[in-house]
């Protein structure tokens, strides 16, 4: 267990670092580090492997909305159904569900505001279980992920003896 | 005009790696991995709480001693971690520092003429400070083929009817050694025979990669003639805080809390509150890094097998001790090579004491990838040497 959780420190930070140098970090045979992730793979730990990028940085337009969805549950599958027809829109980066004033949390990626607004308006409003929405446009990403954003990193360490 | 300064102190020799870091600090792409503290910035509920303790105006004094929550809480620790009982009002100093600590430790317990025990390559300070208590340093020159440990043996060879104490600088800086249970057995039977004190430097305590460090102070007899030395710099990150801890005999500790208060008065306030924080709920924090620092060890041993280059495999800190015997050079003019032609600093192991002279004392307080960059210009410069060997 202890051996699965640090692999997947590792690659949740760093999924490019290659089956060698993982067994050489970890002190395990590279067969064993392949057989783990394929395990991992299979039973859907580890659904993808993603890049983080900081879109601000190119040209291209991006918004990011986080949309609150208030719904009235359906008699005997709760949430799920409803979640499951809002997840299927491409367009849908993440859906939560969650305690508290609303019940599912929406992320979406739209090129404009306009496309963003056209969705909630359009598609979302328009299911029927849907009661009410709310859409928050994010502004400027400072930290995803656990990564924080735009700042390069710096060693401010100065030179003591020894 | 007379002379202003003080023999004893004007006679002690400055440390010989300074002119290496300075061409180091002129050097401004140099990859350093000569540094000796951690790379983690503290964990931010620790800085969180000093910060805290600042907007509260928590900006006085503490005792003497140091904040008695702050006491309770390493006797708390120390408990936990090693089953050693300390109580934290009379058998407890904090300190700026573990090296003030180690300081105060030898100024409260030498006389001129004692001789103290000291084992090499090892942290620069003990030498120096032991010299300006009048006592005499011995050195020990530990071994290699010990893979650097001491032995019963080594300190039979150095003991004379002068020797009132003996440091135990393990887990080590530089060599990344460490004492085992048995090990340390050996050793206090022999403490206990010839009467001596240990000054036992467990500033890396929390950075060993095989099993749990053990403490000289869990072998019996041993607590009652040892001054425990640790602190919050490595295990938490927290160098620039300046905060350590002795903890040994109330005899002792009482003398040494005497020169603290004259000389120090106490340890900084706003430090010691951040470090509640971290004695009370930083185990994590520790767990986290150590499995870094654990990461980049095997990464170095695995780069120096690959070259050939013998090297012991370290348990403890979070330095790698590689042997560059081979190419027939000192181990200031393979660094100073290195630094010039491939502008990687590494710190000759002769910076620790003359037992360091064939050995390079290489830092893993860095990230993976500054090490992978710095592996492979220390492969590219070590084809070079044999190249000029066979030639």
């Amino acid at each position: 267990m202890e051996f699965r959780e640090e692999l997947l420190r590792i690659i949740e930070k760093n999924s490019r670092i290659d089956t060698k140098e993982l067994a050489v970090i970890m002190g395990v045979t590279e067969e064993s580090v392949i057989e783990e992730l394929k395990a991992l793979e299979e039973e859907g730990t580890i659904c993808g492997y993603h890049t983080m990028i900081n879109w601000d940085n190119l040209s291209t337009e991006k918004v990011t909305a986080l949309i609150e969805v208030k719904v009235t549950p359906q008699r005997g599958q709760g949430f799920d159904n409803i979640a499951e027809r809002i997840y299927k829109y491409p367009e849908v980066e993440s859906v939560y569900l969650m305690a508290g004033t609303y019940d599912l949390m929406v992320i979406l990626e739209g090129k404009t505001i306009r496309e963003v607004s056209g969705f909630v308006a359009e598609k979302l409003s328009a299911l029927d279980t849907v009661t009410a929405t709310a859409t928050h446009f994010i502004l400027k990403k400072y930290k995803d992920h656990g990564t924080i954003l735009a700042r390069k990193e710096e060693d401010s360490r100065e030179i003591i003896t020894p | 005009m007379r002379d202003p300064l003080a023999q004893k102190v004007v006679d002690i020799k400055p440390s010989g790696i300074r002119k290496f870091f300075d061409i180091v600090s002129e050097m401004k792409d140099a990859i350093s991995l000569g540094v000796g503290e951690p790379d983690f910035d503290t964990p931010w509920h620790i800085r969180d709480e000093g910060i805290y303790a600042l907007e509260k105006g928590k900006t006085f004094y503490t005792s003497n001693a140091g904040l008695k929550e702050l006491r309770v809480e390493i006797g708390n620790y120390l408990k936990r971690s090693q089953g050693v009982d300390y109580d934290p009002l009379k058998e407890m100093l904090i300190t700026v520092g573990g090296s003030e600590g180690i300081d105060m430790a030898l100024r409260a317990m030498c006389d001129p003429g004692d001789e103290v025990l000291i084992p090499q390559p090892c942290y620069v300070s003990y030498e120096p400070c032991t010299i300006l208590t009048g006592a005499k340093p011995v050195i020990i020159d530990l071994k290699p083929e010990n893979e650097f440990r001491l032995t019963a043996a080594e300190i039979e060879d150095a003991v004379t009817d002068k020797t009132k104490i003996l440091i135990l600088p393990f887990p080590n800086n530089p060599t990344g050694a460490i004492m085992e249970k048995s090990d340390l057995e050996a050793v206090s039977e022999v403490v206990l025979k010839h009467d001596l004190y240990v000054i036992s430097d467990e500033i890396y305590a929390e950075l060993t990669y095989k099993g749990k460090h053990v403490s000289i102070t869990t072998i019996p007899g041993m607590k009652e003639r040892t001054i425990l030395i640790n602190g919050f710099s490595k295990a938490y990150a927290m160098t620039g805080w300046r905060l350590g801890y002795a903890c040994g005999p109330e005899n002792i500790i009482a003398q040494m809390t005497k020169i603290h208060q004259f000389a120090i008065m106490c340890a900084p306030t706003t430090s010691q509150y951040a470090a509640v924080e971290a004695v009370k709920n930083g185990d994590e924090d520790i767990a986290k890094m150590r499995e870094s620092y654990n990461q980049r060890r095997r990464f170095l041993l695995n780069a120096f097998k690959e070259m050939g280059i013998e090297c012991f495999e370290p348990f403890g800190a979070f330095y790698v001790f590689p042997c560059i015997k081979e190419f027939g050079m000192t181990s200031e003019e393979f660094a100073t090579r290195f630094l010039q032609e491939e502008k990687v600093a590494a710190v000759p192991g002769t910076a620790f004491g003359d037992s360091g002279e064939g050995y390079l004392r290489i830092s893993y307080a860095y990230s993976l990838e500054r090490l992978k960059e710095a592996m492979t210009r220390f492969d590219r410069f070590v084809k070079k040497l044999r190249g000029e060997k066979k030639a």
